[in-house]
């Protein structure tokens, strides 16, 4: 086997392709995050009230998500709900590249079940007690949740929602299967051109692995940050 | 509705079996068989694993570790690249899709099951190791007879959600063309051309009923084994709760 030659990575067209695959793939990591921990707060909150029906409709909601694999649920929004929506609507969403959108789209909201069951257990934990108490001096009942349950809520759920960050983060690789140009679709460009296999392969896994490792890494540090002094 | 069912009369054989037997099995089977197999064997290299990241000998668990935070850490997506480029370079012959598939969810899943089984062997008081080994037992015998039956009991609902993570993630043998169901949807996508959204919820469905059905039977399992543990205060491990806590923390 001849030796390794990463210079293969610095050729031509490719740097570039590697910089937008980055890219790509750090704004749908990003954005997919912040839309699936919004979405997923809101559920949370939702299931929270006393609300039969509520409570239901995001056991629904949660179970749907975690029980079909992800890559079918992108398939679903881009091939499937992408033709139902109004012709006006598809051409401009085409526009603006559509397989960003339902990647986006899709991605987000097979997360956002993750982080509210992720947020249930951390607010399980946490005694009802407290509720009554923010209510009783005077909180409203929005209130008392953002200022007294979420944040220790958030506090329990840490571990979980840091796991699920990764798993997000590993995820949007599987926006490559409907033609969205993030960092494995770039891979794969560059390596049937090039021919250089384990380089480019060694090279993108040692981006996600890196990244991965980075996450976790920062969820500890934040982990010991937030950590209550021992009383 | 009506779209569905007549996508479903018509179809319905593809996406359950394939071709078959007229043409190579497919479809729903063929993603059964793989999660099926695929889970199997990543178990007994699940446990190994395990025994390695609680080995104090740093020749397995560095190895292990690492492997572990490899495959924690990289899209399944590219470990399938990886398997069906060099699979092939190192056994010297070709590799099906089928094999491709199979190889990669063993590997990916091995690492997973291990981070299971040791959370199970690390809850387990220590003084059960102790008093194994003070009764007469070897290591591996301590381990073989006392602490894995224990272990692997109280990590069976992990196990089984573990088995549900591996049904969804054969849909990815579509990359690679194997014949499983998302395959199958796909084609028969390419045939009807007018219907992706019907024929892509049905195949949402059938992975949702399937998943589910496993999801809900690992709860009751999970409920079983919670009230035996608290009936039987004698043997059972005060700390096991927590250790099916650490397993969910799990991807």
């Amino acid at each position: 086997m001849s030796p390794l030659d990463f210079s293969v990575l610095l050729r031509g067209d490719y740097p570039g392709m590697i910089a937008k695959g980055l890219v790509t793939m750090l704004e749908l990591t990003a954005i997919a995050w912040l839309l699936a921990m919004a979405l997923g707060i809101v559920l949370a909150l939702v299931r929270m009230t006393h609300s039969r029906v509520a409570q239901a409709l995001v056991a629904a909601w949660v179970e749907y998500h975690q029980n079909v694999p992800m890559l079918v649920q992108i398939f679903l929004w881009y091939f499937g709900i992408a033709t139902l929506l109004p012709m006006g609507t598809q051409q401009w969403v085409n526009r603006h590249g559509g397989e960003f959108i339902f990647a986006t789209i899709a991605i987000s909201l097979a997360m956002s079940a993750y982080v509210s069951e992720d947020l249930r257990g951390g607010i399980r934990a946490i005694p009802k007690s407290q509720i009554e108490a923010a209510r009783a001096l005077g909180f409203t009942y929005l209130q008392s949740f953002r200022l007294v349950v979420l944040p220790q809520a958030l506090r329990i759920a840490l571990p979980t929602l840091v796991n699920h960050t990764v798993l997000l983060f590993k995820g949007t690789a599987l926006a490559m299967t409907i033609g969205v140009a993030e960092l494995t679709y770039a891979t794969r460009e560059i390596e049937s051109q090039s021919f250089k296999t384990v380089e480019v392969y060694l090279f993108t896994t040692a981006v996600y692995l890196g990244l991965s490792l980075l996450i976790m890494a920062g969820g500890s540090q934040i982990e010991r940050r937030m950590r209550l002094p021992a009383r | 509705m009506g779209d569905i069912l007549t996508i479903l009369r018509e179809h319905g054989p593809l996406l359950l079996i394939g071709q078959y037997p007229n043409g190579p099995l497919g479809g729903l089977a063929v993603t059964f068989v793989l999660s099926v197999l695929g889970i199997a064997l990543a178990f007994p290299l699940g446990v190994l694993l395990a025994l390695a990241r609680i080995s104090p000998f740093r020749v397995f668990y560095w190895p292990a570790t690492a492997l572990v935070y490899v495959m924690r850490g990289v899209p399944l997506i590219m470990v399938i690249f990886w398997v069906y480029f060099f699979l092939p370079v190192l056994i010297g012959r070709p590799v099906s899709g089928f094999s491709t598939m199979l190889a990669t969810l063993v590997v990916y899943q091995s690492a997973y099951l291990a981070e299971i089984v040791r959370a199970g062997i690390e809850s387990l008081a220590t003084g059960q190791m102790e008093a194994a080994r003070a009764v007469g037992l070897s290591y591996i015998q301590a381990m073989r007879k006392v602490i894995l039956p224990q272990a692997l009991y109280n990590m069976v609902p992990a196990m089984l959600s573990q088995f549900v993570s591996t049904i969804k993630e054969t849909s990815l043998g579509y990359v690679i063309s194997v014949n499983e169901l998302t395959f199958a949807a796909d084609q028969i996508n390419s045939i009807l051309l007018t219907k992706p959204f019907q024929v892509f919820l049905i195949l949402a469905l059938i992975y949702f009923v399937l998943c589910f059905s496993l999801t809900q039977l690992a709860r009751h399992v999970e409920r079983r084994i919670t009230r035996k543990r608290a009936g039987a205060a004698t043997g059972a491990s005060p700390r096991s709760p927590r250790a099916t806590a650490i397993a969910q923390v799990l991807p």
